[in-house]
């Protein structure tokens, strides 16, 4: 197995993994958290696929992917700061339907 | 355990259509990835092209070369978050707390190399990896250690030199990409024989935006009611 495949693989999981806890979760922190780890799979299997191939890595996806994390940055600065600026307003740090439910023990249910 | 539901928790119905979805996306990447090589590599393409051009490291060619307009609006993105960090309202107040002695002295070392590391990887950019985003990122990680220190500096910049700085990267890089224009080529097409100055020049700009803010962006809102 190629190391490229491996992060690819990785990737897939952490890309699976932040889409469960995106459904799932209330609380808007671990949304935004669950975005992030996401995106970082999204990256993973990117930089992973372009190296591959036989011969050189390619620096094409590597371009790509040092965007998309300024990119991610970014956005995730503006969900927190979206985040908080409704807590501020609401107490609660969950969207409208989900006031109701218990944000702190999500486990056990 | 709970024993009785509570309102609005996904229910098992919701799940089991959760699972099928990502076992579709599980067996769909899969299945591209297995496939060698999952797509053509553009490498050779790269590397062809990298002759003559004013940087010779493949990422950075890539990066404000030949996919110039990427780059160029990743810095607007950027730039359009802080504006929409700033209209939320004004920054929550940091605590003035006794800071760590060890987050001081830790600053007191870090904090002088940062501008020289960024430094550096903004020139090493050219020729091997660095660039614009990391030394950003340095000298925005440098901005937010001297932030969480309750540090403030003796003499307050105008905020006049903050807007400045926040747009310099967007409005070089849009102005280069303009200025380059003309004898048939296009936006952000640069002449060869100057190329790598150009990239550098764009390059120095938008470090500065990148780390004025992404520092700003830690900081959480607009500054105006700072003391």
């Amino acid at each position: 197995m190629s190391s490229g495949l491996l992060f690819s693989l990785a990737g897939l999981g952490l890309l699976v993994i932040g889409a469960w806890a995106l459904m799932l979760r209330a609380h808007l922190i671990r949304k935004v958290l669950a975005i992030n780890v996401m995106g970082s799979g999204a990256f993973l299997i990117l930089v992973g696929a372009g190296a591959m191939g036989e011969g050189p890595v390619d620096p094409v996806p590597q371009a790509m992917v040092i965007t998309g994390i300024v990119v991610a940055v970014s956005a995730t600065a503006l969900g927190l700061a979206l985040v908080l600026r409704l807590a501020n307003a609401t107490g609660k740090p969950a969207l409208p339907e989900d006031r109701q439910r218990d944000l702190m023990d999500e486990e056990g249910q | 355990m709970k024993t009785s539901r509570i309102h609005g928790e996904p229910g098992i119905l919701l799940r089991a259509v959760l699972v099928l979805l990502l076992t579709t996306v599980i067996v769909g990447i899969g299945l591209v990835l297995f496939s060698q090589p999952p797509y053509p590599s553009l490498a050779g393409v790269v590397e062809d092209a990298l002759v003559s051009r004013g940087a010779d490291n493949p990422v950075t060619a890539v990066l404000l070369d030949f996919r110039g307009y990427d780059t160029l609006l990743e810095i607007a993105v950027l730039t359009a978050t802080l504006a929409g960090v700033w209209a939320l309202g004004p920054a929550p107040l940091i605590r003035e707390t006794a800071p760590s002695p060890v987050l001081l002295g830790l600053n007191s070392v870090l904090l002088p190399l940062a501008p020289l590391i960024a430094a550096y990887l903004l020139w090493a950019g050219a020729t091997r990896p660095g660039g614009a985003f990391q030394a950003g990122a340095v000298l925005a990680a440098a901005g937010v250690l001297f932030i969480i220190s309750g540090r403030r500096p003796r003499q307050r910049l105008p905020e006049a030199l903050f807007r400045l700085a926040i747009v310099v990267g967007l409005a070089v890089f849009i102005g280069v990409g303009l200025g380059v224009m003309g004898g048939g080529r296009a936006f952000l097409q640069y002449p060869a024989d100057i190329a790598g100055a150009m990239m550098l020049l764009v390059e120095f700009a938008a470090t500065v935006s990148i780390a004025v803010i992404l520092a700003g962006l830690f900081v959480g809102g607009h500054p105006g009611s700072d003391p």
